[in-house]
């Protein structure tokens, strides 16, 4: 079998593996999210919090919760960072500098990940696993709460309220990411993947050299890593590391575990809404997007273009032997289309047009599939925008799922929309007129490239990096955090606000002049529309960097 | 007393972060610990070291470098592959330098000179070149072992007439690599000087390399991990036969220890094919011991 036909063969694997479980476990999702009866370990949890389970929230009632869950954990990681010298496993590391830790705060509880550290050399066993690792479980359990409080939002009629938030935490944490993660735990372990609590093994290398072996909780934070599309890694070098992922299986695994959340969403979704038909479309929408950059990213880094990649006959800078070219080009496809930032080869040093997809995928605002529920409602919200544009185009009253696109709807996806590009383009912009971009390590197109990637995985939460660039100064720390916060809480707010818009609603009867959104003429035009937005936005920038490269 | 609900509310929150602590940041990870004790798991648990008499020298899954105490290679054993990270599991890294890295920073003080990728992987395949006895020539290399990269100066910036060409990766006492480019002659680089914001046109020279170099790709690449445990099949067979005189040893004994410790695809499509570095020089100690 050659590389590329492997590489194809891997790749139909994954989409088949996809499309065999999408629906039983969307359909175990569906139950999760909209049953009623609870467990005993969830009785207790609801007592100890104080919540009362059966009490639902308005959407403002429901956003302040998700933002005061979000505030106490920010607060918790960074006191749980600076006091770590002082607790038990801290592998005798210094506290951590306070913009660094105001940094890796929001980076963890916002679903990023950015990691502007090494894990290795800077994180205790008992900050990784007892505080970074807990909101890679509960960050990710916040963003499909949010999507499910949208689609309850097309769901419902004349309603007020959206579901309770402690209720959908509780419930998505223990019955989906809490059991998968103890079973891909043990099978990332039986691949190889440490588990352990050690500071370290010295040994002797066979020439008399000396190294250390270093351990760590990792199979157990790995799994959730993925699982929960959250990225960072518990080393430097993250999914490359072996320890993390050592086997060309475990490599498959860790990318399944990436995409099953956000493939079988939109199977919550249909199911919700009382119509399958339309979580097809949905899903659709990301399929088509997700398999064009997959297989563009495969073409670019196979071929090899660039001065270096041609010295060398492969574009193997930067990557491991056993995942070779193919298996690390579709890991990064899947790490950049969701919002995981997990990385198994460097995209620093890809192919410059290869490196490209990595960023355009973060700048289609990760919806193909995306993060998890932070993908599902970036997509409803562009399908909220399609369906306005095409009732601009044919003078048809926009309208989705029986739900009218009035003006205070349009305007809340509007503003959805524009934070990130926003965030990115302004963020970009100040590091060069700061003189910040000097940081990075390349120079030329590549050295704005490392600029432009690194605003846009903040901004959209994604994590992953064109590691080349220095970013443990006060500045970068400060700026890439306060772009992660804005770019997940503000697109949230506006998110629960339409949803609390839409609850209120009564659908009105399908008529003559309405868009059916379940056709492959939908699917064309959301597709078509989150192409042009993106293009239309990032274009310009996309030119001076990668495409100045490349071309 | 009833509290105002905004701090009733974070109150809440404080509480639910604190059970989901003890739940997912305690019990699951310590329990996932306690599974990981299970005989026949608990070695991979550990970090699958490997050890000699009763000596750990390692662990399968983390490459190291069979160098000397001065950095130079063993010839007794396979190499590794280059590594950003120092085969270090302390500090793992990778080189993160772009494809278009090209231009080395020549300085006057050598501690403030910088390769560039294209410099690294032509010295490397040379050096690989010269220990294993093959062809260490690659594309867009000089036979010294460095870029072969022209800055060209015209008279109008990106047109015109050109006034000047250096080849930026060379300094003197080395010949340029190519006599003159499009009838100008070439000059070799002045330490301390940037061409390129002199003006220069940076222009890779491709060379009459074969396009697939005799080096394999993986032995002129610094890895992901900076702890790559493998080589490519391709890189473990120009190492044979210089292993195989180290040892006294038939070549065909040594390739045939290289195919028992290289692993195929998974299920025959996943990754790639590897040989681990490692596992391969110990059963080499027991197979073939040197003096």
């Amino acid at each position: 079998m050659t590389m590329t036909t492997a590489g194809i063969v891997f790749l139909l694997s994954l989409v088949a593996a996809l499309v065999a479980v999408h629906k039983p476990f969307g359909d175990y999702l569906y139950r999760v999210v909209s049953g009623t009866r609870q467990s005993r370990v969830e009785r207790v949890v609801y007592r100890l919090v104080g919540v009362n389970p059966a009490a639902e929230q308005t959407w403002a009632v429901y956003a302040r919760s998700v933002l005061a869950f979000s505030a106490v954990s920010i607060l918790f990681l960074y006191g749980f960072q600076r006091l770590q010298n002082h607790l038990w496993l801290s592998l005798g590391f210094d506290p951590v500098v306070p913009h660094g830790a105001w940094n890796t705060a929001v980076s963890f509880v916002t679903n990023t990940n950015w990691q502007w550290y090494s894990g290795e050399s800077t994180m205790g066993h008992l900050v990784q696993m007892a505080g970074l690792a807990v909101q890679n479980f509960v960050s990710a359990s916040v963003g499909i709460a949010v999507a499910v409080a949208l689609v309850r939002g097309f769901a419902r009629s004349r309603a007020g309220e959206l579901g309770n938030f402690w209720v959908d935490l509780t419930r998505i944490t223990l019955r989906i990411l809490l059991p998968i993660a103890v079973f891909g735990a043990l099978a990332l372990m039986i691949g190889g993947v440490v588990q352990n609590l050690s500071g370290g093994t010295d040994v002797t290398t066979l020439t008399g050299g000396s190294q250390t072996i270093t351990g760590g909780p990792v199979a157990s934070q790995e799994v959730i890593k993925q699982l929960g599309t959250n990225g960072g890694g518990y080393y430097n070098t993250n999914s490359a590391h072996p320890f993390e992922n050592p086997t060309t299986w475990t490599n498959w695994l860790e990318i399944f575990l990436i995409l099953v959340i956000p493939f079988s969403l939109p199977r919550v979704f249909g199911r919700m809404v009382g119509q399958h038909r339309q979580g097809y479309a949905i899903a659709a929408v990301m399929a088509i997007l997700a398999l064009a950059s997959v297989t563009l990213t495969n073409v670019f880094e196979l071929a090899g273009h660039g001065t270096v990649p041609q010295a060398v006959a492969a574009a193997m800078e930067g990557k491991d032997v056993r995942f070779g070219v193919s298996d690390s080009a579709t890991f990064a496809a899947a790490t950049t289309l969701t919002s995981t930032g997990a990385v198994n080869s460097f995209h620093d040093s890809y192919t410059a047009l290869g490196g490209m997809m990595p960023m355009i995928n973060m700048m289609l605002g990760e919806v193909a599939p995306g993060g998890v529920g932070s993908g599902l409602y970036g997509l409803l919200i562009l399908a909220v925008v399609t369906v306005f544009v095409a009732g601009l185009m044919v003078g048809r009253t926009p309208e989705y799922l029986g739900k009218k696109i009035g003006s205070r709807e349009i305007k809340l996806a509007s503003l959805y929309f524009l934070i990130t590009p926003a965030l990115v383009l302004i963020g970009t912009a100040a590091a060069f007129a700061t003189g910040n971009n000097s940081t990075a390590l390349n120079v030329g197109p590549h050295g704005l490239s490392e600029v432009l990637y690194a605003f846009t995985s903040a901004s959209n939460n994604n994590g992953s990096a064109f590691a080349g660039i220095t970013v443990n100064t006060p500045w970068w720390n400060t700026a890439l955090g306060l772009c992660m916060l804005l770019g997940r809480f503000l697109p949230i707010i506006f998110v629960l606000a339409l949803a609390g818009s839409l609850a209120r609603q009564k659908p009105a009867p399908a008529s003559e002049g309405t868009l059916p959104t379940h056709r492959p003429l939908f699917v064309g035009m959301v597709v078509g529309v989150t192409v042009i937005l993106v293009a239309l936005t990032f274009l310009p920038a996309l030119a001076l960097g990668p495409l100045a490269e490349g071309l | 007393m009833r509290l105002p609900t905004w701090l009733a509310q974070h109150l809440a929150a404080l509480r639910a972060l604190l059970v989901f602590t003890v739940l997912l940041g305690l019990a699951y990870p310590l329990a996932m610990v306690a599974v990981g004790r299970i005989p026949g798991l608990d070695g991979k648990a550990d970090g699958s070291l490997v050890s000699v008499a009763g000596r750990n020298v390692g662990s399968s899954l983390i490459g190291q470098s069979f160098t000397d105490g001065d950095g130079n290679p063993v010839p007794r054993y396979f190499q590794s592959r280059p590594s950003a990270a120092g085969y270090d599991p302390t500090a793992t890294a990778a080189s993160n330098l772009g494809p278009e890295s090209v231009v080395d920073t020549i300085a006057s003080t050598p501690d403030d000179s910088k390769q560039s990728l294209l410099t690294q992987v032509c010295a490397r395949s040379r050096a690989i070149g010269e220990f294993d006895g093959v062809d260490g020539r690659r594309p867009y290399c000089t036979t010294d072992g460095v870029g072969a990269v022209l800055a060209v100066f015209r008279t109008d910036g990106l047109t015109g007439r050109i006034t000047r060409v250096v080849s930026v990766n060379q300094v003197a006492p080395a010949t340029p690599f190519l006599g003159s480019y499009q009838g100008v002659p070439v000059e070799l680089a002045q330490p301390g000087h940037d061409y390129v914001a002199e003006g220069g046109v940076v222009t890779p020279i491709r060379g009459d390399a074969p396009a697939e170099p005799a080096v394999p790709a993986d032995a002129v690449t610094a890895s992901a991990s900076g702890l790559d445990p493998h080589i490519s099949p391709a890189y473990a067979e120009i190492q044979v036969a210089r292993v195989a005189r180290e040892r006294d040893a038939d070549p065909a004994a040594v390739r045939r220890l290289v195919s028992a410790h290289t692993t195929g695809r998974a299920l025959g499509f996943m990754g790639e094919p590897a040989v681990n570095v490692l596992e391969l020089n110990l059963a080499l100690d027991r197979e073939f011991p040197t003096r």
